[in-house]
């Protein structure tokens, strides 16, 4: 990955690092493996993505693909999901999981927090509603416990509701016992959230040869 | 190593008894000065059987009259109904002396509100230990040192083991390579740094100081490098910093010993032999290897033996804590044994042993092992600066102005140095990058301590080891006083950022869990094998292989989320537990409850469901059946038996688990009332029924209320449950004696069902909505 690749094609991946702030040979990684994955295609299926061994014990291999597939996490206001994803909607996506870097203003840690906790509230929010509702809190309850052996549903109920009563509690600390609680909303989410740092836990380290310091000059993440 | 000139301080054998009687009797005043108690007479009788004592002896309130009285009866010896006999209890007797003595001095600290807030509590131990230590040098005795085996085998041990074993594991492991790189790293370009500009001035300085050659240069260049894990626990314990800082200077210092081990027994043997080769240096770096991996691969070898061990205590529970602090221990010895670094080995095997254990030992075995290590690393810490205080009087010291300054200055330039160059580096490497506060928060708090004074105890008796001890001595006073006062200051003036108090909430933990599977599943999305994969191996790893052979029964198979919510629930009614029994409830915090969350949906205008009378008397039976239970278990007891605690049998667990699960489902159906609430809970008492449910009344609701809601024809089990309450209230107004009962609750679960039970008490059914209301006040 010389100096001298890249000459000969910024035009194409500018646009791409403009939007999604990833550097050339980041680019260029996901680049093969996005043809890797899809068999050399321009586009990936869902089917794809379901073939790669290593996925299948993750308990949240479902929601995952969703996730990828899902049309909100492209920045776009668009909803439903697709059925299959070019290159650049499957940079959209992995853009979600950038790290944030020295030069990081506090604003845009900000904005990267809620960007990343907007995923996040998506994989939850499977009908879209702008709420996450209490069956879909037990749903996601269950998905994590579903790997993990025989587990009683009760449990899984019970820990779900447990969590939904202390998100009720902490953000709306006095209910008149007939008021109902929809669901969490975003504002909420944040605020339960707001003691993991998202902006740095939630990141990959995506493989990047250059920019490990010693290109002078850029200093990308 | 014992070859070496190690001082014997209590070879007082040469003058017997009586000096060592004097001592103790001098420590007996100082006890009593200290205390201002007179309670310690007793140890005033350390006298020596009245003869030929020392005129300019401080007078005690001795007891002269327990001398035997040989002298009444000439011929027959007269049967000595009272006798004194020192000797045989001195040596245990000093040493109780001794820690009682450190222990004292602590508590006079914390009575004085004023010191203890100014000054760290290290330096006034130092402080003690100066005092104490001139006024034995006042009477001519020999005063106890630190030596080797006292300080590595007795008093370093518990605080290693209690850090180890409490260790924060992700945080530690999140920043394992900044660790590692501050504790290999820069350990060693401290020793290089420090030794070698000390041979180049010393060189220049001439005269006194040319005979120092480099290789003890080096020596003691090491010694006097490595960062001190008891002092800077010590001085961090009390400026709560936040996590991430606290980690790494903490790791470091634990860290860094494999280094100094190394090291030190590198330029012992050279300096001896005289020359270094080539092959000697990288014999070097391939023992380092040896040591510390060798050291972590003991320790987790003795803490895989701890944890299958306490797979099998299920029935001597007592005896569970003495696993831990005795694997720990063997680990530790067995590592010095082969040289290898003691501490790693230690920590290895603590944070090995420890979620195993975990799962395995009773709630108050997990108790008892926090506070034993607790209270042995605070004892400890305290004899350690006291005797540092101590040795500092009473060990030879040739002082030399060049040399001294020279060694606290290269110090603090070299520690400077060492970490910025060193997180420049890391930076690079790292997500959340070290600020220039964190990079002087880590600098400052590179803090030496008795490690390096005892290191520098052994070396041999050279005319060199005396002014090495005075620099080193001068170094860690220079430390702990000048650091260790001014940090707490600086950490505000700097406004660094404080550790968060909060604690762990479920949602967290449900997020952590889903953020590691997510984040493991993005991995393998982009194919990219990167630490999530691993970590997600290795916690595969375990759970298919490891936990089944370390983790007794049904606990082996638990999910995290699982037995993080039930160590939650634990929590909770404890805490319920524990303030029932005072006047007032946790305020609660908020109202909600999980009515309100539960969806309204369908159920809203269903009638109650009828729910069989069959159904009623079985849950009333379960009840009864378990308040005998209760009973009968309490009958017996023995020495060796704790009460059988509830809480761990496992049966219990799961047949309360369905039984609240069904109390939930039919709770969840009533229509509430909105009854009007006092503002203030008058005072509550908490009833328990053994190992289930738990009720509240108002005091003043108890029999009539009860009774009356006897006659309400429905809401069946509310009722039911109440009727088993009633019989108790009589007995239990001297409540919660917990060891009665110990109880297991889920605290929301018991408010919702608190407030479900008093307004369906005051809700005789969906058919009469405003009858009752407010008798029953939640």
């Amino acid at each position: 990955m010389g100096a001298s690749h890249t000459r000969t094609e910024p035009n194409e991946f500018q646009d791409l690092m403009d939007k999604t702030g990833f550097s050339v040979e980041q680019i260029k990684n996901l680049r093969k493996r996005f043809l890797q994955l899809s068999g050399n295609e321009e586009t990936i299926s869902r089917e794809n993505l379901d073939s790669i061994p290593a996925l299948a014990n993750n308990p949240l291999k479902k929601e995952i693909i969703n996730a990828i597939f899902d049309k909100r996490n492209q920045h776009e206001s668009e909803v439903g999901s697709f059925q299959e994803i070019g290159f650049e909607q499957f940079l959209m996506v992995m853009s979600h999981f950038r790290p944030p870097t020295l030069k990081t203003t506090p604003e845009e840690k900000e904005a990267l927090r809620k960007e990343k906790l907007r995923f996040l509230f998506n994989m939850h929010d499977t009908d879209n509603d702008g709420t996450i509702t209490l069956d879909e809190y037990r749903k996601v309850v269950e998905d994590l416990l579903s790997k993990s052996g025989a587990i009683e549903p009760a449990t899984a109920k019970g820990i779900a509701d447990a969590a939904m009563l202390e998100v009720a509690s902490t953000n709306v600390p006095h209910m008149a016992p007939d008021e109902f609680y929809e669901g969490i909303t975003f504002e909420h989410f944040e605020q339960i959230l707001k003691g993991l740092e998202m902006e740095t836990r939630m990141h990959i380290r995506f493989l990047d040869v250059g920019t490990a310091t010693m290109r002078c000059g850029r200093s990308t993440s | 190593m014992a070859a070496l000139a190690l001082r014997a301080p209590r070879s007082s054998s040469s003058s017997g008894g009586r000096s060592a009687a004097r001592l103790a009797g001098l420590l007996a005043c100082v006890l009593l000065l200290a205390a201002g108690a007179s309670a310690s007479r007793d140890e005033g009788s350390g006298e020596s059987n009245g003869t030929g004592r020392d005129p300019g002896r401080v007078a005690e309130p001795g007891e002269r009259d327990l001398h035997p009285r040989s002298n009444l009866t000439a011929h027959k010896k007269a049967f000595p109904v009272l006798s004194f006999n020192y000797e045989h209890v001195r040596k245990p007797f000093e040493i109780s002396l001794w820690i009682l003595l450190a222990l004292l001095m602590k508590l006079g600290f914390h009575i004085i509100p004023r010191v203890s807030s100014v000054v760290p509590e290290s330096c006034l131990l130092i402080v003690v230990g100066l005092l104490v230590g001139g006024l034995i040098k006042a009477i001519g005795e020999k005063a106890p040192v630190l030596h080797y085996e006292l300080f590595f085998f007795y008093l370093l041990p518990p605080i290693i083991l209690d850090a180890g074993y409490f260790l924060p594991i992700r945080p530690f492991m999140e920043n394992l390579g900044t660790i590692l790189v501050f504790a290999v790293v820069g350990t060693l370009w401290n020793a290089f740094f420090i030794g070698g500009m000390m041979y180049a001035v010393c060189q220049m300085a001439g005269a006194q100081l040319g005979g120092v050659d480099l290789l003890s240069c080096l020596l003691f260049g090491t010694i006097i490098s490595a960062v001190d894990p008891v002092a800077v626990l010590a001085v961090f314990e009390e400026i709560h910093i936040n996590e991430l800082l606290h980690i790494l200077v903490f790791g470091e210092s634990l860290l860094n010993d494999a280094v100094t081990v190394v090291l030190y027994h590198l330029f012992r043997e050279f300096s001896q032999a005289g020359t270094v080769t080539v092959g000697d240096a990288l014999l070097g770096v391939v023992c380092f290897f040896v040591v510390s991996l060798g050291g972590i691969m003991v320790g987790a070898i003795y803490g895989l033996l701890g944890a299958f061990t306490s797979r099998f205590t299920s029935h001597t529970r007592v005896i569970e804590p003495l696993f831990v602090f005795l694997y720990s221990y063997m680990a530790y010895l067995s590592a010095e044994v082969f040289r290898l670094s003691g501490i790693m080995s230690l920590i290895a095997c603590g944070v090995t042993m420890r979620p195993y254990v975990e799962a395995n030992i009773s709630h108050k075995s997990h108790t008892t092992i926090k506070y034993f290590l607790k209270m042995w690393s605070s004892v400890t810490e305290t004899l350690i600066f006291i005797f540092l205080g101590v040795s500092t009087v009473a060990g030879p010291h040739a002082w030399n102005w060049t040399f001294v300054i020279l060694t606290v200055i290269l110090c603090l330039v070299s520690r400077v140095l060492g970490v910025i160059g060193l997180t420049y580096i890391i930076n690079k490497f790292r997500i959340v990058k070290l600020t220039k506060k964190d990079q002087f928060i880590v600098a400052y708090g590179g803090l030496r301590g008795a490690i390096a004074f005892s290191l520098g105890f052994l070396l041999t008796n050279n005319e060199m080891k005396n002014m090495f001890l005075t620099a080193i001595i001068t170094v860690i006073f220079f430390t702990v006083f000048v650091q260790g006062m001014t940090i707490r200051p600086l950490v505000e003036l700097l406004a660094v950022k404080r550790k968060k108090e909060s604690k762990r909430s479920i949602n967290e933990e449900i997020h952590t869990q889903f953020l590691d599977h997510l984040l493991t599943g993005i991995e393998e999305v982009c194919g990219h094998y990167g630490h999530h994969h691993w970590k997600d191996k290795l916690n595969r790893f375990n759970k298919s292989y490891v936990k089944k052979w370390l983790i007794a029964g049904e606990r082996s198979t638990e999910p995290q989320l699982i037995s993080f919510y039930n160590k939650m629930e634990m929590k909770q009614a404890m805490m319920l537990v524990e303030s029932g029994s005072s006047a007032k409830l946790p305020s609660i915090v908020s109202s909600v409850s999980m009515q309100n969350i539960q969806p309204k949906g369908p159920t809203r205008g269903r009638a109650i469901p009828s729910i069989s009378k069959s159904r009623e008397a079985e849950i009333r039976k379960i009840l009864r059946a378990n308040l005998q239970k209760t009973r009968q278990r309490l009958r017996s007891y023995s020495r060796h038996d704790l009460l059988i605690d509830p809480f761990e049998d496992n049966l219990s667990e799961v047949r309360f688990r369905k039984q609240r699960v069904e109390m939930e489902r039919r709770m969840s159906h009533y229509l509430t009332v909105p009854a009007n609430r006092q503002e203030t809970p008058p005072v509550r008492k908490v009833c328990f029924e053994p190992e289930h449910q738990v009720y509240t009344y108002d005091t003043e609701a108890e029999s009539p209320r009860g009774r009356a809601a006897q006659t309400h024809p429905s809401p069946p089990d509310a009722i039911g449950l109440m009727n088993e309450a009633t019989p108790r209230p009589n007995q239990s107004s001297a409540l919660p004696d917990k060891d009665e009962t110990e109880l297991r609750a889920k605290a929301p679960d018991d408010q919702e069902e608190q407030l479900k039970l008093s307004r369906c008490l005051s809700d005789p059914g969906p058919n009469k909505d405003e009858e009752e209301d407010g008798s029953f006040v939640s």
